[in-house]
């Protein structure tokens, strides 16, 4: 199945947790922010906020800026 | 002692800086610890899933530095409102540089989109900063909404052109009921000092120390900069005058 993850096509195996994916993604959760079909999902919700095909997911973090 | 308190929290600098377009994380890191601010500016960026990158927060002492995290290139309130809700999940705070941009070449601020995502965000319980224009009506209308303090600018972001419009800001701290930010435009300490000495209540900047030939030594000189303008500030001026005063005794001159 397919989601979209920042904007570009993603493939994951079976519906996953916002936990499992930012796992498979290699991603530090406590230094991210997800929105999941465009509503933010707070980190106590990670594991249970279900992630399925065809779903928009942006993860973004802090970068340099003014 | 004289600090800058925004929404009941206190700063110990009236400096506030950002962390784009540093040589590298580590000439950041020693600018910031020259420049004595205690809040950063950070943007809020999907994450790079392709490449590991290092992390901008590895570099700044969250312990010591607050992150004020901003809603840069966002062109519509909508855009602004979701990245603030982002940045607000990413840093733990509720404090947001609100930009909602209207032109590209300028980067001047859409007022419109501004005013309403100001309302917006406030409603939500953001402490909101917005970067405005040097307009003392739209400063007053965006206090109005809720804003925790206003950020008009100085000249275009980047441009490093000084305060293009010294009575404007002027005008804006004598009118506005919440801190006057000075945002964008310094070129030089100059620049920095001109705006305290109006009256502003602090000043944000990036690009002056970040493009800097050496960026850990402009982020001192605007820290001086930054205290000496607010010391003349308060230490009150001497009336402009076209003509001169003497300053020695006219009496007892040799030969008189």
């Amino acid at each position: 199945m397919t989601i979209k993850l920042n904007g570009d096509p993603h493939d994951i195996p079976q519906p996953l947790s916002v936990s499992a994916l930012l796992v498979t993604l290699a991603i530090d959760a406590r230094r991210v922010a997800v929105e999941h079909n465009l509503a933010v999902v707070k980190k106590a919700a990670y594991d249970t906020s279900i992630v399925r095909d065809g779903d928009e997911v942006e993860i973004v973090n802090f970068v340099g800026g003014g | 002692m004289d600090q800058l308190v925004i929404a009941g929290r206190t700063f110990a600098s009236r400096l506030i800086v950002g962390t784009g377009k540093y040589p590298s994380h580590a000439i950041m890191k020693a600018a910031h610890e020259a420049s004595g601010a205690d809040m950063v500016t950070v943007a809020v960026r999907r994450v790079d899933i392709s490449r590991k990158t290092e992390s901008l927060l590895d570099y700044i002492d969250t312990a010591k530095i607050f992150l004020l995290p901003n809603t840069a290139a966002c062109y519509t309130a909508e855009d602004a409102i979701r990245t603030a809700r982002l940045g607000r999940e990413a840093g733990m705070s509720n404090w947001v540089k609100l930009e909602v941009i209207g032109d590209e070449q300028t980067l001047f601020p859409d007022n419109e989109g501004l005013l309403e995502a100001t309302r917006v965000l406030v409603k939500e319980g953001f402490i909101v900063l917005p970067y405005t224009n040097d307009d003392p009506v739209m400063c007053r209308k965006l206090a109005e909404a809720g804003a925790a303090a206003v950020m008009p600018l100085g000249a275009p972001i980047g441009s490093g052109l000084g305060i293009q419009n010294p009575n404007n800001i002027r005008i804006i701290r004598e009118q506005a009921k919440v801190p006057v930010i000075v945002d964008a435009g310094v070129g030089t300490a100059s620049d920095a000092a001109v705006a305290m000495e109006l009256g502003a209540d602090g000043v944000l900047m990036n690009t002056a120390i970040a493009g800097a030939t050496d960026p850990v030594s402009m982020a001192r000189a605007m820290k001086l900069a930054v205290e000496a303008g607010r010391l003349a500030y308060l230490a009150g001026r001497i009336p402009r005058k076209s003509y001169a005063t003497a300053s020695s005794p006219l009496q007892g001159v040799v030969g008189s």
